[in-house]
């Protein structure tokens, strides 16, 4: 019988076949932790008895969440990371590079067919590259730096088939929102999500990872993407024979198919507070808002902000809106930068700030107020998530964002 | 087989991680300090009412959202003897059985149950609630080991000869 993608992954990590439900302990090729965790998972190592990590070249620490401090004790996190990088080797710490999910792969940390865990419930993201990839807590991690393995149940999988040519106006957030809508924010708890179909193999890695990155949104474990010419080239690789063969088999068991026609999407926001609240923006045309966010490990690469761009070429942002834009990483905001997408974006009246986490955690730069309303690209519109509780987040995808800044209120973009 | 009774505070389907604790308490030092702000979102109020012993009873999905491992931890330092939910979202069930905090997972006491009441769970048996009974089906082995040895914390050290 034929094997999902995630089967495959883990047969080849493991050395046998698997199942849905089988319980194994696979071999981990690489951990992320970013600096809100680091000081428990030290505390935690330490605590266990542990003395060295199992392999310092596949551990990586990315300080994002807390960069720029925007709290006293912020620091802390920074000082007990360094301390903790130093005493046992790590070869791998990024201080104010960017978001760790950005970095992970952009700096080359991961390659397809890897088993990585990270302290952050984004980790999926890198299912856009053909890795299971998952988030742990901060005690789990410290048991893979001592030992190098996890246990896992092995996922069902949910195929996603998509074909067809998107309309104009719809990004690949737009697709990821909408399948939130149809499974619901627990639709996919415990398993794997995989995504195929024309619409899947034209869509840029960039776009994959916005997909893969809110996956966790309806509970999935992962959410893999079959590596490809355009995975190889991202990765700066040539794929092998077992690289390849990381596609669902067409007598694979999938416990839910879904098929969608890419021209029948429409921009979509997830409304508040919940990111399953799904709505066509048309629905919600009007709405007076505060502030547009656009940025995140779900959309501050390049081609989010080039998305922006467009819609505000030559235009300025509404009087009372401010537009806030984080790019994911040091090297997109260089990209940005010498491609001109900073000049479009700053002079529609932009304010740009360094590459975090920043408003996504709601620790920094932009946190609003009760009864305040804000459009954002980021994954989340959980209650309090910007601010106070009674802040409204609408998540949508760059180009609508954009869109809604320069009108000061919800509108369709272009 | 060990049995126990608790007060019932009663929650909705998708509470999630940053309800539990928001991302803003987070950097203060210790989870004690966090406990204060349990649901301050949803119910500022709620962290000052429970007492120990009481029973979190929740909807679909307890737990989505971030990895944070201080929501399962606050729950359990707040006293909570054990979540009855629905369902709950993967990385929280790992930090919490990581942690010790029991979860049971059942799709109708939600519905029947008001805040206030009591109700009483005999472990791997059913739960028990005015006259009803609702029973609770059993953990995979490998979790049940995590458990016994009091957590994974205690499990590591065990492994490593330090305890």
């Amino acid at each position: 019988m034929g094997e999902t993608i995630i089967e495959k992954i883990v047969r080849n990590n493991v050395g046998r076949v698997v199942h849905p439900g089988d319980i194994v302990t696979v071999n981990v090729d690489r951990v992320m932790i970013h600096d809100i965790f680091i000081p428990f998972v030290a505390a935690k190592f330490e605590e266990m008895g542990f003395t060295k990590i199992w392999d310092t070249d596949k551990a990586v620490l990315i300080y994002d969440h807390l960069v720029p401090a925007s709290q006293v004790d912020d620091t802390r996190h920074f000082r007990e990371g360094n301390a903790f990088a130093a005493k046992y080797d790590m070869k791998h710490v990024h201080r104010s590079d960017g978001i760790c999910h950005q970095l992970m792969t952009e700096a080359g940390y991961v390659k397809p067919g890897n088993i990585v865990f990270g302290t952050d419930s984004h980790t999926t993201t890198y299912g856009c590259v053909g890795a299971f990839s998952s988030g742990i807590g901060y005690t789990e991690m410290a048991s893979i730096l001592g030992t190098g393995t996890l246990w896992i149940r092995v996922p069902e999988t949910i195929k996603i088939h998509i074909t067809g040519k998107l309309p104009a106006n719809v990004m690949a957030k737009d697709i990821i929102l909408k399948l939130i809508g149809d499974l619901g924010a627990d639709g996919a708890t415990y398993k794997a999500l995989e995504f195929t179909g024309d619409t899947i193999e034209q869509m840029s890695v960039a776009s994959r990872m916005s997909m893969s990155n809110m996956a966790v949104e309806a509970g999935a474990k992962c959410a893999l993407f079959a590596p490809d010419e355009k995975t190889a080239a991202y990765c700066e690789m040539t794929l092998t024979q077992k690289e390849r063969e990381l596609v669902g088999d067409t007598d694979a068991q999938y416990c839910q198919v879904l098929h969608y026609q890419a021209e029948d999407f429409v921009p979509v926001m997830a409304c508040p507070s919940n990111v399953d609240k799904i709505k066509p923006v048309s629905e919600l045309v009007g709405k007076e808002i505060d502030q547009v966010f656009i940025g995140s490990c779900t959309n501050g690469r390049l081609e989010d902000l080039m998305a922006a761009a467009e819609i505000v070429r030559g235009k300025h942002v509404a009087p009372f809106v401010k537009l806030i834009v984080t790019p994911a990483s040091r090297k997109i905001y260089r990209q940005a930068i010498e491609n001109g997408t900073m000049e479009v974006l700053t002079q529609a009246g932009a304010i740009v700030t360094h590459p975090s986490c920043g408003l996504c955690c709601g620790r920094t730069g932009g946190i609003l107020t009760d009864h305040e309303t804000v459009v954002a690209t980021n994954n989340r519109n959980f209650l309090g998530r910007m601010g106070t509780s009674k802040v409204g987040i609408y998540l949508a995808s760059p180009r609508t964002a954009a869109a809604c800044a320069i009108a000061g209120k919800i509108v369709v973009p272009e | 087989m060990e049995k126990f009774s608790g007060k019932v505070w009663v929650l909705g389907d998708d509470i999630d991680t940053d309800i539990i604790i928001p991302t803003e308490y987070l950097a203060l030092k210790t989870v004690e300090d966090m406990t204060p702000y349990a649901f301050s979102p949803l119910r500022p109020e709620l962290a000052a009412q429970i007492q120990k012993g009481d029973i979190l009873v929740a909807g679909k999905n307890f737990g989505c959202g971030s990895s944070r491992e201080q929501a399962p931890e606050i729950i359990k330092a707040l006293g909570i003897q054990c979540v009855i939910a629905k369902s709950y979202a993967r990385i929280f069930f790992r930090n919490a059985i990581n942690n010790g905090l029991l979860l049971i997972e059942n799709d109708q006491l939600r519905d029947a149950v008001c805040e206030g009441d009591m109700v009483t769970v005999t472990i791997n048996a059913y739960i028990e609630h005015n006259d009803n009974q609702y029973p609770i089906t059993s953990l995979p082995q490998n979790l049940v080991e995590i458990i016994e040895a009091g957590g994974l914390v205690k499990a590591m050290q065990k492994k490593n000869g330090v305890c």
